[in-house]
C-alpha cells in the first residue's frame, strides 16, 4: 500500500501538553486530548480491552444496532392486569423480586420483609413466622423480575395475584410490567408487611386497579416517552423525582377515570391516590424503559448494558451481546442524605430495579434535567449537569425525545457501553432510595449509588473469552 | 531541623488528578530548592511509582491510600512544617502550570473521537504518554486512520510489532516508540528543529541524529523534504525495520525528495540485509550512516558516512550535483589561542556532558579511535569519559536534561571540582521541545564553577539548532562564547576539537 505523509499536518496530541503548544505556536492545527490512564490503571482490564478491540467493527455495528432499538421504542400504557394472568409462562407458587437471581438464605432484611408480606398477601401463610418457614423451606420459588419482563423498585416483590401494569413497546409489539407503587412510608417494597401495608394491596388490588383498567380501557394507550419527556423539561428525572411526571399522567387519566361507570368515592379516592404519592409514575418509568430496553438485547457481539439491577445482596448487570447471564458483584453503599435519626449504618445496601431508569438514560443520566435532586448528595445546580456530562462518556449515543433544557436541549445520554465504562473508568451514576435494612422501617434516605466495577470486568471478561480463538 | 537532626519523611495525595510525570518532575525539580528540603517526588500514584519510592527509602505505609490517578507527593525534610509548606508550594505552582497549559492548546477535547471530531481531517496522533498506556492509544489512532508518532518510550516490543504491522497493513506510519524526532511536510514534531524545506529525505532511528543532520543541511543552504523518525528498535530483529522500510518507499516515490539519508544504529543481522536490499532498490541517491560501525567494512550500498556532519554534507552535495566539502574545516591550531592549549597537560581528561544520545554516541565512537581508553556511561571514571546524561541511569525520577538543565548544571559543577578534568564537551540542543534555558544555564553553571572551585577548564561546544528556533543559534551562541565556551559548527567537530586538546601530539584530526 502506498504511504503518503499529508501535504497539511493535522494533529491530534495525547500526553504533553507543550509539544501541542509548540505545534500551536508554529501555526499547525492541533487538538489536545485531556488524557488520563485508561481504565483507572487496571493494566489486566486494558489489555483485555485490547483484545476485544480486535471485534471493534462487529462491536461498533451491533452497538448501533442494539441503540437504535433503544432510541425507536415507543413505550405506552395499555392496561392493567393480574400479574400471573398477563405476564406470560409466570410459574406456579413463585414470588418475582428485583434484582439477579437469589435464595432466602441470601436475601436482606427488607426483601424478607417484602416477600413475608407476599405470602401473606397470597394468602399462602396465615402468620409471618409460617410465611418464613414456607420461604426457608424452599416451598416458594423466587425469580428476578427481569426474567419475565418485569421490573420493581426496591425489594420489586411481585405475587401472582397482584396487579401490574401493562407496557407495550408499539415500536417492537414487546410488553412490560410493573407492580404499582403504593406510595411512601411503611410498603411492601422497603420490607413491610405489617396490617396497614397489606390493606393497602388488597385496596390496591381490589378497589384501585379495577377503576384504573377501566379508564385505561377507554384511552388508545397512554404514550410514556409523552410523558418522561415532559417530565424532564418540569424538574424530574423520572426515577427519583417523579412529580412533575405523575401529574401530567394524572391529567391523562383523570377524564377516563371520571367516565367510568364507578362512584365518584371511588373514583375521588382513586385520584387522590394517584394525587397523594409523588412516584406513582415511577413504576411506569420503569416499566417504560424496561420496554425499550429489551429489544436491544440479544445482538451478537453488542457490549450494550441491557439490565442494572440489585437484589439488596448483590447488583448485576446484562449485556446485550451475552444474553440471559447476569454478571454481579456484592452491591456497594448508597452515598446520600439520611432522614432525621438516621445513619449509613442503618442503611441496606443498594436495592432496586429501578436502576433501569439509568440504563435507558434517564435517572442520574437525566440529573441535569433535575437539580432539586442533586441536594439528595450535598451539591449543587452545577453538580447536577456534571453528574450528566460525565455519563455521555460512557454512552453510545443520545435520546431525542428526552432532551435536557439545562444542556441546551442536548439528548440525554444513551446506551451504556461496558467497554466505555473500563476504558474511562467512569461508573453509571444512580439515583436511588435507600431502604433500612431491617423488614418493615422502609425508606431512611436517598442518594446517589454506583455499580460495583467488578461487574462490568466480569463482563468483558466473560465476552474477551467468547472470541473465537485463532 | 529538630535539634537530633533526623529527617522527616511525609506524603501527600491530591486525589483523581492525572497529571504527566515530565510536569510532575520538573516542578519537584523547584521544589527541591526550598529550604529544608533534602528529597521531593511527585509521581502518579501507581504500584510501580510506588515501589519506586519504597526503594529510594519511603516508608510503604506512607504511600497508602495512593491509587494510579491520584498525585502522590512524598518529601524528606527537617521539619513537619517545612514539608508542609513544600507540598502547598507544589499545589501553587501545580496549578498554575494548569492554568497555563490549559490556555496553550488550541481545543481541548475528552476522547480521540471527539477530539477527530473537533479537527476534521486529522491525520497524525502524537502519543506521549507514560510507556504502558503509549500502545493503548496509539492502537486507537490506528483504527481511527492516524499517522502515529510515539514519543513515549518502555513501550514493550511486543507491542512495537504488533502497531507496526497494522499500520503497515493500513498504510500508516507507526514511528516510534521512542521517537523524538520527525519534520513531517514542514512541521516539527516533538524535538525538533525549524529547518528550511527542501530536497532532502531523511529516515532515522535517532531523534538527536536527525535533529543534528537537518540542522546542518539547513546550514549548508539546503533543506529537508521530510524527516522521519522510526523509532531506536525499528532495526532490531523482531521489528525488522518495518518502519524504516516505509519510509524508504514513501521517500522514493515522494517527488519533493531527490536525495535520502538513513541514519541508524547497526541493525540486527536478518534486518541489516533486508534494509540493505531496500537500500538498493531505491531509485534517488541515499547516505548511510550507521552510529558506531565502520563504514568500510560494510560494502553496501549508497554513500557511507563517517559521521552526522559528514552525512549531511554528503547529501547537500547530491541534491547540488556538485561535488562539495565533506566536513566544516578543523583548524584547531588556529582556533585555540596558545595559553589553551598549554594548559591541558598530560594525564588530564576529556569529560563528555551530552543531554543527546545518538550525540553522546558519535562522540564516543570518534574518541574511541584516538584514545587509547575512554568509557562510557561509566558509574564512576577513571579516565576520558562521554555521559549520556538523558539515559535512565542518570534520569530516575529527574526530568531529561533537554528538558530541564538542573541534571547537567549538577554534573558541570561536579566534574569541574575534579583537577584531573581538563576537556568538558557538550551538546546545546535548540528547538521544539528544547528547554530555553539551556544556555543561559549552563553559563551560570560555567560562571558558578569558576567562581567556586577556580581552575580553568576548557568548555567545547556545539549548538544544534537554526537561527529560526524558538532559541536563536546565533543569540545561543553569543550567550556560551561570553561565558568562555569554544563554540563548534557540529558534535562531530567539537569532539574532533576535544579530541585534539586532549592528544599528548597534536594533529589536526
Amino acid at each position: 500500500m502506498k504511504v503518503r505523509i499529508p501535504k497539511e499536518i493535522r494533529v491530534v496530541n495525547i500526553g504533553l501538553p507543550d509539544f501541542a503548544a509548540d505545534l500551536k505556536e508554529a501555526g499547525v492545527d492541533v487538538v489536545h486530548l485531556e488524557w488520563r490512564p485508561p481504565a483507572g490503571g487496571d493494566a489486566r482490564v486494558l489489555s483485555l480491552l485490547e483484545r476485544l478491540a480486535v471485534k471493534k467493527e462487529e462491536i461498533d455495528s451491533a452497538n448501533q444496532k442494539a441503540l437504535g432499538r433503544i432510541l425507536e421504542g415507543d413505550p405506552t400504557l395499555i392496561d392493567l392486569g393480574l400479574a400471573a394472568e398477563v405476564i406470560p409462562n409466570y410459574p406456579e407458587r413463585t414470588l418475582l423480586h428485583a434484582g439477579p437471581p437469589l435464595s432466602w438464605e441470601e436475601m436482606s432484611g427488607p426483601v424478607r420483609g417484602a416477600v413475608i408480606g407476599a405470602v401473606l398477601f397470597e394468602g399462602w401463610a396465615q402468620s409471618p413466622e409460617e410465611a418464613e418457614r414456607l420461604a426457608a423451606a424452599g416451598e416458594i420459588k423466587f425469580a428476578p423480575c427481569h426474567h419475565f419482563q418485569a421490573v420493581g423498585p426496591m425489594a420489586g416483590v411481585v405475587a401472582p395475584s397482584m396487579p401490574v401494569f401493562v407496557i407495550e413497546n408499539r415500536a417492537f409489539g414487546n410488553k412490560a410490567y410493573a407492580s404499582l407503587n403504593e406510595g411512601l412510608g411503611k410498603v411492601l417494597r422497603f420490607g413491610a408487611y405489617g396490617e396497614e401495608v397489606l390493606t393497602r394491596l388488597t385496596w390496591l388490588k381490589d378497589d384501585f386497579y379495577p377503576i384504573l383498567k377501566d379508564a385505561l380501557g377507554s384511552l388508545e394507550g397512554i404514550s410514556i416517552n409523552n410523558i418522561t419527556s415532559q417530565a424532564l423539561q418540569m424538574g424530574d428525572e423520572c426515577h427519583n423525582r417523579n412529580k412533575a411526571a405523575t401529574a401530567l399522567l394524572l391529567r391523562e387519566l383523570a377524564p377516563a377515570l371520571v367516565e367510568t361507570d364507578y362512584k365518584p368515592a371511588a373514583i375521588r379516592s382513586a385520584l387522590e391516590f394517584i394525587q397523594g404519592n409523588e412516584h406513582f409514575y415511577l413504576n411506569i418509568s420503569m416499566a417504560a424503559c424496561k420496554a425499550m430496553l429489551d429489544p436491544a438485547r440479544d445482538i451478537p457481539w453488542s457490549t450494550l448494558v441491557v439490565a442494572m439491577a440489585r437484589n439488596g445482596t448483590e447488583f448485576g448487570i446484562q449485556l446485550s451481546g451475552l444474553g440471559q447471564r447476569w454478571f454481579t458483584a456484592p452491591a456497594l453503599p448508597v452515598e446520600g442524605l439520611y432522614f432525621p435519626g438516621y445513619g449509613p449504618e442503618d442503611a441496606n445496601p443498594d436495592l432496586g430495579d429501578s436502576a433501569i431508569t439509568e440504563t435507558c438514560g434517564i435517572g442520574g443520566f437525566a440529573m441535569a434535567s433535575s437539580p432539586a435532586i442533586v441536594q439528595f448528595v450535598g451539591g449543587s445546580s452545577n453538580d447536577a449537569l456534571n453528574y450528566t456530562r460525565e455519563m455521555y462518556k460512557i454512552t453510545l449515543g443520545e435520546n431525542g425525545n428526552y432532551t435536557i433544557p439545562n444542556l441546551n436541549f442536548r439528548g440525554t445520554p444513551t446506551g451504556i457501553d461496558l467497554r466505555k465504562v473500563l476504558a474511562k473508568d467512569i461508573l453509571p451514576v444512580i439515583n436511588t432510595g435507600i431502604a433500612h435494612k431491617e423488614a418493615g422501617i422502609g425508606q431512611i434516605g436517598a442518594g446517589v449509588v454506583n455499580p460495583p466495577r467488578d461487574c462490568f470486568v466480569q463482563a468483558l471478561e466473560k465476552m474477551v473469552r467468547e472470541m473465537p480463538k485463532k | 531541623m529538630k535539634g537530633d537532626g533526623t529527617l522527616i519523611q511525609q506524603a501527600f495525595l491530591r486525589k483523581n488528578s492525572y497529571q504527566d510525570s515530565v510536569k510532575l518532575m520538573q516542578l519537584t525539580e523547584k521544589m527541591t530548592q526550598l529550604p529544608g528540603v533534602t528529597r521531593a517526588f511527585a509521581v502518579m500514584g501507581t504500584e510501580n511509582n510506588k515501589a519506586t519510592l519504597t526503594r529510594a527509602g519511603f516508608k510503604p505505609a506512607l504511600l497508602e491510600g495512593a491509587g494510579p490517578n491520584d498525585i502522590l507527593f512524598a518529601v524528606e525534610t527537617g521539619t513537619k512544617e517545612e514539608g508542609l509548606r513544600v507540598w502547598e508550594e507544589y499545589q501553587r505552582a501545580l496549578e498554575q502550570e494548569t492554568k497555563k497549559d490549559e490556555g496553550k492548546a488550541q481545543v481541548s477535547a475528552a476522547s480521540l473521537k471527539s477530539a477527530s471530531s473537533l479537527l476534521s481531517g486529522a491525520n497524525l496522533s502524537i502519543i506521549s504518554v507514560p510507556g504502558q498506556y503509549a500502545a493503548y492509544e496509539a492502537y486507537k489512532a490506528l483504527r481511527e486512520g492516524l499517522h502515529v508518532h510515539i514519543f513515549s518510550d518502555n513501550v514493550s516490543l511486543e507491542d512495537e510489532i504488533k502497531l507496526k504491522k497494522l499500520g503497515r497493513q493500513k498504510g500508516l506510519l507507526v514511528m516510534g516508540p521512542d521517537c523524538g524526532t520527525s519534520i513531517l511536510s514542514g512541521v516539527p514534531i516533538c524535538f525538533a528543529n525549524s529547518v528550511r524545506r527542501g530536497s532532502i529525505g531523511i529516515v532515522g532511528a535517532s531523534g538527536t541524529g536527525i535533529q543534528e543532520v537537518s540542522v546542518l543541511i539547513d546550514r549548508l543552504g539546503a533543506g529537508v523534504s521530510q524527516a522521519i523518525g522510526v523509532g531506536g528498535r525499528d532495526l532490531q530483529d523482531g521489528v525488522g525495520g518495518i518502519t524504516s522500510i516505509m519510509a524508504l518507499k514513501l521517500l522514493d516515490w515522494d517527488p519533493q525528495t531527490e536525495v535520502i539519508v538513513f541514519l541508524s544504529k547497526l541493525p540486527g543481522k536478518e534486518t541489516l540485509g533486508e534494509i540493505r536490499k531496500h537500500l538498493a532498490q531505491l531509485s534517488k541517491p541515499v547516505v548511510v550512516f550507521f552510529l558506531g560501525y565502520n563504514p568500510n567494512e560494510q560494502k553496501g550500498v549508497g554513500q557511507r558516512a563517517k559521521t552526522l556532519e559528514e552525512a549531511a554534507h554528503l547529501a547537500v552535495s547530491l541534491s547540488k550535483k556538485e561535488s562539495g566539502p565533506l566536513a566544516f574545516q578543523r583548524d584547531f591550531a588556529a582556533l585555540f589561542p596558545r595559553e589553551t592549549l598549554d594548559a591541558v597537560r598530560p594525564g588530564q581528561y576529556l569529560r563528555g556532558l551530552y543531554s543527546g544520545g545518538t550525540l553522546a554516541g558519535e562522540a564516543y565512537y570518534l574518541a574511541k579511535k584516538h584514545l587509547q581508553k575512554i568509557e562510557y556511561n561509566p558509574l564512576a571514571p577513571s579516565g576520558h569519559a562521554i555521559f549520556d546524561l538523558g539515559d535512565d541511569q542518570f534520569t530516575q525520577g529527574r526530568p531529561h536534561p533537554m528538558l530541564d538543565p538542573q541534571l547537567r548544571s549538577e554534573r558541570l559543577l561536579q566534574e569541574w571540582a575534579d583537577p584531573q578534568v581538563a576537556v568538558i564537551l557538550l551538546d546545546v540542543v535548540l528547538g521544539f521541545g528544547s528547554s530555553p534555558e539551556a544556555s543561559s544555564s549552563l553559563a551560570a553553571a560555567i560562571e558558578q564553577a569558576r567562581s567556586k572551585y577556580g581552575g580553568e577548564k576548557i568548555v567545547l561546544a556545539s549548538l544544534c539548532g537554526t537561527d529560526r528556533d524558538p532559541q536563536p543559534r546565533q543569540k545561543e551562541q553569543e550567550l556560551l562564547q561570553k561565558a568562555g565556551v569554544f563554540v563548534l559548527p557540529s558534535n562531530a567537530a567539537a569532539a574532533d576539537a576535544a579530541l585534539y586538546l586532549c592528544q599528548t601530539e597534536r594533529s589536526n584530526l
